[in-house]
């Protein structure tokens, strides 16, 4: 018997909102899957699409990246460009073929601890029902 | 016992405390700070979110939390209160008792072991007893300092807590003791309480029916750290509420229930609860019965329109009754006063918005500090007007709630002002020099040699993940070159151990795998720095918020994720480089632009720290507003008389230089070294000048109302500001009738903003007219009385006494029309309680005219780079804990070019600009952010796509060389430029690409599974 699929997904979050969402949901102890590992920016505005698409290279099957809610950035505007810039980045996953459900781009403050973990879980299990990614890269 | 000296002693660490401290650390001044809570954080930590931004409270009061306790110029002392103070201003002598929490703070690693061994389960008065806690306990997760606190009223002494104590952090033995200190000024900002309506306002029903809540209650149920992890349920059953109703001024605006000044801030978090339950659960009905809807400040009523057009109902109405049904929901009785109609209506829960209230402990701390408190408990000022945070001690000034009601940025910007006066006591004392960094080894040749310090937190992190395996795999790594398990990693021990092996290894990365990089990176960076390993080179795996925290179930995977973790810090490690910490020197002096109150009292109070100014006015003499006001609230002073003290005290100080009739011309530069040009005008001089800092007070002014009731048309049609001139200049005559029309271009879709100070304005001129002429019948048309500041209240109830006027409500839809019949002027306006229309002819018309900011803003705000609103007032850098500091570092805001205030309110904020301001001007230099981006010339094509990223303007384009230049003292580190750089020219300091992917690029490859 084969084991069931676990996906392998990274994460991009921004060190005031999401990354303290992430702790505060440890300080809770809410429960959410181990599939998740984190990398620690400033903002999401930091995040290059090139992140995501080197994530995806290097053998992740969804990648996250998560700021602080709009109008909430520690910088200001940081947030809105990582939107503008992930809904354009989106578009050209179809086109290079990959589900843009393997990517997901979402808001967490500081304080929702409870959400940044409903967000891993639903995406995990997004996931694996989407199967493993399998790319090839030249 | 030796008495331990510091310069200052701010009591209490709420928003308003925890800002004066830092104001006076920042300064260069040593702090003490005494808490009677076991954390700091005041009322604020137990906010949702706060109004009018929807920001998370916790989230913005969590970081100056940690700052405060990082500060190494404050002392904190919880579960501490001032007992006794002696002496003067310059040299008090204060006696501190010091409650015993069984637990040692150095030793106590904050795990919570203790918590959960602990048999005894209480009421968690932090939730609002909505939850339980145990008898040893932290007060919340973000609670500063991150320490236990044995509750010893409940505890019973079973000795549980001891034996699951693995660093041995519980004695109890540990006794309570007093402390002498000496400090040269204080700081009071004890904060307030809200109201518990079981005896006063006993017919709503609170602690009789499970359902009724006071609101801070219902801020707990929302909090998503609070007891029901954000979900509004029913106390009664858990069950989702369908419909919440919520009764305004409990114990409020009423002599007989309770207290008679209004309590400013609960029509606005009462909005702000609805609000926020309609986004989460938009099928829940939420009703707020109100008397007068006072959303005064800032952009408030726009939120309260906003929540209006959201679906949260509002009632007109005092509600007369509760009862309880059967399914425990509650059955509220109630006259509608715009339909006159009595009703009966039933809702799931009640939220009562309850009046604030002093805590009993000040009046206590009163007597102990020699200073006066009012007939409610509030701590009252030496004089209501021109000196509104002086305590009427000298030397001991006040800040916040514990002074009257305010919201949060009124709060911080008093303790601003409180840490400002404060500060000039202590002008003469030696400062606290910045910190020598130790000297740092140079490894930039060197090859990684990293060393890996695993912690189990005792078994936080060891109870699920495998630490040993984490700490083998780690050794496994070729740049590892040392790795090592510890039990507590943050212990001052183990600090000596991580120390040891640097020095013993050669080391030139460390990476500790324990927490948060949020809370204990500083910690671990210091450490590092002390064996002159630069702050960049140190790096944190989070294996216990991100493992054995959340996969408590899953210890396999959980150590797994470690070892990756572990694997990724040692991996980004590698491309770290030393950050170098720079400083630049500050130019001395401060610019203040506009030469009002506001701008006079800023120059006064930096005047008094030591710091010369350059005091700007446009006109030809100073004084701003107060040339045109008659008598000032709330004492009918004259304004004159108050301008001729300003301009005296502003006079007679050498270190103030004033440029009347001048106005700005130019600005560069930046925080630290600003060059400014003077303009005195057509063949006038002009002068060059150089700031470190600049403060922007320039003031309001009313808008042009020609065209709109008949303003224009007849002299005997005015504003307030013209009536304030007749009340001065006694020319008044004797009008038979007058009729204030309030919100003359306000509250209408042209102008939605609220002017704040309106209905003061009214009811103060409506008792001066009264007197001029006392024959004189007064009609006030009003939307919604809403006066605002310490007294008004007051005030309004006195004014209704003595001039019985004849009060209209009128609605925004149906404004009051001003009309000539004949040389007489007919008013007309629909009376919404009469229900009918009346015509009053009226000797004089008096317009509350909409407020905005000064006609130069346009002009300023681009030179400043600053930012402005559609009323031209000035942006601050945030609504509630930035309120009178600019995005732009370096420059600061007070008074009415922020948003029209009362006088007192705008000297507050004065002082408060004026510390803001002092404090690069004390320090004499100003850091540059560490993490900042750098551009590579050689790679940059100058297409300048990254430069509108930039919010701070740090980035501009050399026209000469073609390629982009960046302000580095400007940038603040976010590194949105570098991802929008085409061409990889950019990176961003600590966060390079290289850095970013090294992590990216071993998360998952390599990886055990």
């Amino acid at each position: 018997m084969s084991e069931p699929f676990e996906p392998k997904i990274v994460g991009l979050l921004c060190s005031w909102c999401a990354y303290a969402g992430a702790d505060t949901a440890g300080v809770s102890r809410v429960q959410y899957p181990p599939n998740l590992r984190i990398v620690r920016v400033m903002c999401s505005g930091r995040v290059d699409p090139l992140f995501v698409a080197r994530a995806f290279e290097h053998g992740a099957d969804g990648v996250l990246v998560a700021g602080c809610h709009p109008g909430d950035c520690h910088y200001l505007s940081g947030n809105n460009y990582a939107e503008e810039r992930f809904a354009k980045f989106a578009q050209l996953l179809d086109f290079f073929g990959l589900d843009q459900r393997r990517f997901k781009l979402a808001w967490v403050s500081g304080s929702e601890g409870a959400r940044f973990a409903a967000i891993v879980a639903e995406m995990t299990e997004e996931l694996r029902a989407l199967g493993p990614l399998e790319l090839k890269v030249q | 016992m030796d008495a331990h000296a510091y310069d200052a002693l701010v009591i209490g660490a709420g928003i308003s405390g925890m800002q004066a401290a830092l104001d006076l650390a920042e300064k260069g001044y040593q702090v003490l700070v005494v808490e009677r809570q076991a954390s700091i954080g005041g009322t604020m930590a137990k906010l949702d979110k706060t109004f009018p931004t929807n920001d998370c409270a916790i989230c913005i009061t969590a970081p100056k939390m940690v700052e405060l306790a990082r500060h190494p110029n404050i002392t904190l002392l919880t579960s501490a209160q001032v007992e006794r103070v002696a002496g003067s201003v310059g040299h008090f002598e204060v006696t501190i008792w010091r409650q015993t929490t069984y637990v040692d703070p150095e030793k106590c690693t904050g795990c919570g072991d203790c918590a959960r061994a602990c048999p005894v389960e209480v009421a968690d008065t932090f939730n609002g007893r909505l939850s339980r806690r145990k008898a040893i306990y932290l007060q919340f997760p973000q609670a500063v300092p991150a320490v236990y606190t044995i509750d010893y009223a409940q505890c019973t002494g079973c000795g549980a807590c001891d034996r699951a104590c693995g660093p041995g952090a519980i004695s109890f033995l540990r006794r309570s003791q007093p402390l002498t200190v000496t400090v040269g000024s204080i700081v009071v900002a004890t904060g307030f309480e809200v109201l518990e309506p079981t005896e006063l306002r006993r017919e709503y029903g609170y602690g009789r029916f499970a359902n009724v809540l006071t609101a801070l209650q219902y801020e707990r149920l929302m909090a998503a750290s609070g007891p029901t992890d954000g979900h509004v349920t029913r106390p009664s059953d858990g069950q989702a509420p369908r419909s919440i109703a919520w009764i305004q001024c409990v114990g409020s605006r009423s002599t007989q229930g309770g207290h008679p000044y209004c309590s400013k801030i609960c029509c606005m978090y009462a909005t702000k609860e609805a609000l926020i339950t309609r986004e989460h659960a938009p099928d829940t009905a939420t009703t707020i019965f109100y008397m007068d809807l006072r959303a005064y400040g800032k952009d408030f009523q726009q939120y309260y329109r906003r929540a209006a057009d959201h679906g949260v109902r509002y009632v007109r109405s005092r509600p007369a009754s509760v009862s309880e049904n059967a399914d425990q929901s509650l059955m509220l009785e109630y006259e509608d006063t715009l339909t006159g109609k009595v009703a009966s209506e039933t809702f799931d829960l009640l939220v009562l918005s309850t009046a604030v209230v002093p805590p009993p402990e000040n009046r206590r701390l009163a007597q102990a500090l020699g200073i006066a408190v009012d007939e409610h408990g509030f701590f009252v000022a030496r004089d209501a007007l021109r000196a509104p945070l002086h305590a009427t001690r000298e030397g001991i000034f006040l800040a916040g709630g514990a002074q009257g009601p305010n919201d949060i940025p009124d709060c911080v910007a008093q303790a601003s002002g409180a840490a400002g006066l404060a500060a000039i006591p202590l002008s003469q004392r030696q400062r606290t020099a910045e910190p020598v960094p130790p000297a740092e080894r140079d490894v930039a040749a060197e090859a990684p040699r990293t060393g890996v310090f695993v912690c189990s937190c005792g078994k936080n992190i060891g109870g699920f993940v495998d630490v040993e395996a984490v700490t083998a795999s780690a050794r496994a790594l070729p740049e590892v070159a040392f790795a090592e398990a510890c039990t507590f990693a943050c212990s001052e021990d183990a600090q000596r151990k991580i120390r040891g092996a640097i020095e013993a290894n050669g080391l030139n990365r460390v990476v500790v795998a324990a927490c948060s990089p949020i809370t204990h990176g500083p910690v671990f960076q210091q450490t590092c720095a002390e064996v002159g390993l630069n702050a960049g080179l140190f790096e944190m795996a989070n294996i216990r918020n991100q493992c054995s925290w959340v996969h408590s179930s899953e210890p396999g995977p959980a150590t797994t994720k470690a070892a990756d973790l572990v694997r990724m810090a040692v991996a980004r490690a590698s491309y770290v480089k030393s950050l170098p910490v720079q400083t630049i020197e500050v130019t001395p002096g401060c610019l203040v632009i506009g030469g009002g109150a506001a701008g006079m009292t800023a120059a006064i109070t930096l005047a008094e720290m030591g710091i010369e100014v350059v005091l700007v006015e446009r006109e030809t003499v100073l004084g701003g507003k107060l040339n045109l006001l008659g008598k000032l609230a709330p004492n009918d002073l004259p304004a004159s008389t108050f301008r001729e003290h300003l301009v005296h005290e502003v006079q007679r100080r050498p270190q103030i230089k004033v440029f009347t009739g001048t106005e700005v011309g130019e600005v560069s530069g930046h925080v630290g070294n600003f060059q400014v040009t003077l303009d005195g005008g057509l063949g006038e001089a002009i002068t060059q000048v150089q700031v470190g800092t600049i403060i922007v007070a320039t003031g309001f002014r009313e808008v042009d109302l020609r065209g709109r009731y008949g303003y224009g048309d007849d002299p005997r049609i005015i504003t307030q500001l013209e009536l304030e001139r007749h009340l001065r200049d006694g020319t008044l005559g004797k009008p038979r009738s007058v009729v204030m029309i309030n919100c003359a271009g306000s509250l209408d879709a042209a102008n939605p903003s609220c002017c704040r100070i309106g209905c003061s304005v009214a009811v103060k001129n409506a008792r001066l007219v009264h007197q001029a002429a006392p024959g004189t019948q007064v009609f006030l048309l009003y939307q919604d009385l809403r006066v605002y500041g310490k007294g008004q209240e007051e005030a309004f109830t006195q004014m209704l006494a003595e001039v019985a006027p004849q009060r209209i409500r009128y609605d925004a839809e149906r404004p009051p029309q001003v009309s000539l019949e004949h040389g007489r002027i007919m008013v007309t306006v629909y009376d919404t309680l009469l229900r009918d229309e009346l015509e009053v002819e009226a000797d004089l018309v008096v317009l509350t005219a909409a407020l905005r900011g000064d006609g130069e803003t346009p002009r300023l705000k681009q030179m400043l780079k600053v930012g402005a609103n559609a009323q031209d007032f000035y942006h601050e850098a945030h609504a509630k804990i930035r309120p009178l500091d600019f995005t732009t570092e370096g420059i600061y805001l007070c008074g009415g070019d922020h948003y029209p205030r009362s006088i007192p309110d705008t000297l507050a904020q004065a002082a408060g600009a004026a510390s803001r301001a002092a404090i690069p001007l004390l320090r004499g230099r100003v850091k540059v952010e560490p993490i900042v981006a750098e551009v590579e010339a050689a790679r940059c094509s100058g297409c300048g796509l990254c430069v509108p990223h930039c919010p701070y303007g740090a980035m501009r384009l050399d026209p000469e060389r073609g390629v982009l230049v960046i302000e580095e003292v400007l940038c603040k580190g976010c590194g949105t430029c570098v991802a929008a750089c085409p061409s990889g020219a950019l990176q961003q300091r600590g966060f390079a690409d290289a850095q970013v992917l090294a992590m990216i690029e071993t998360a998952w490859e390599g990886a055990l599974v």
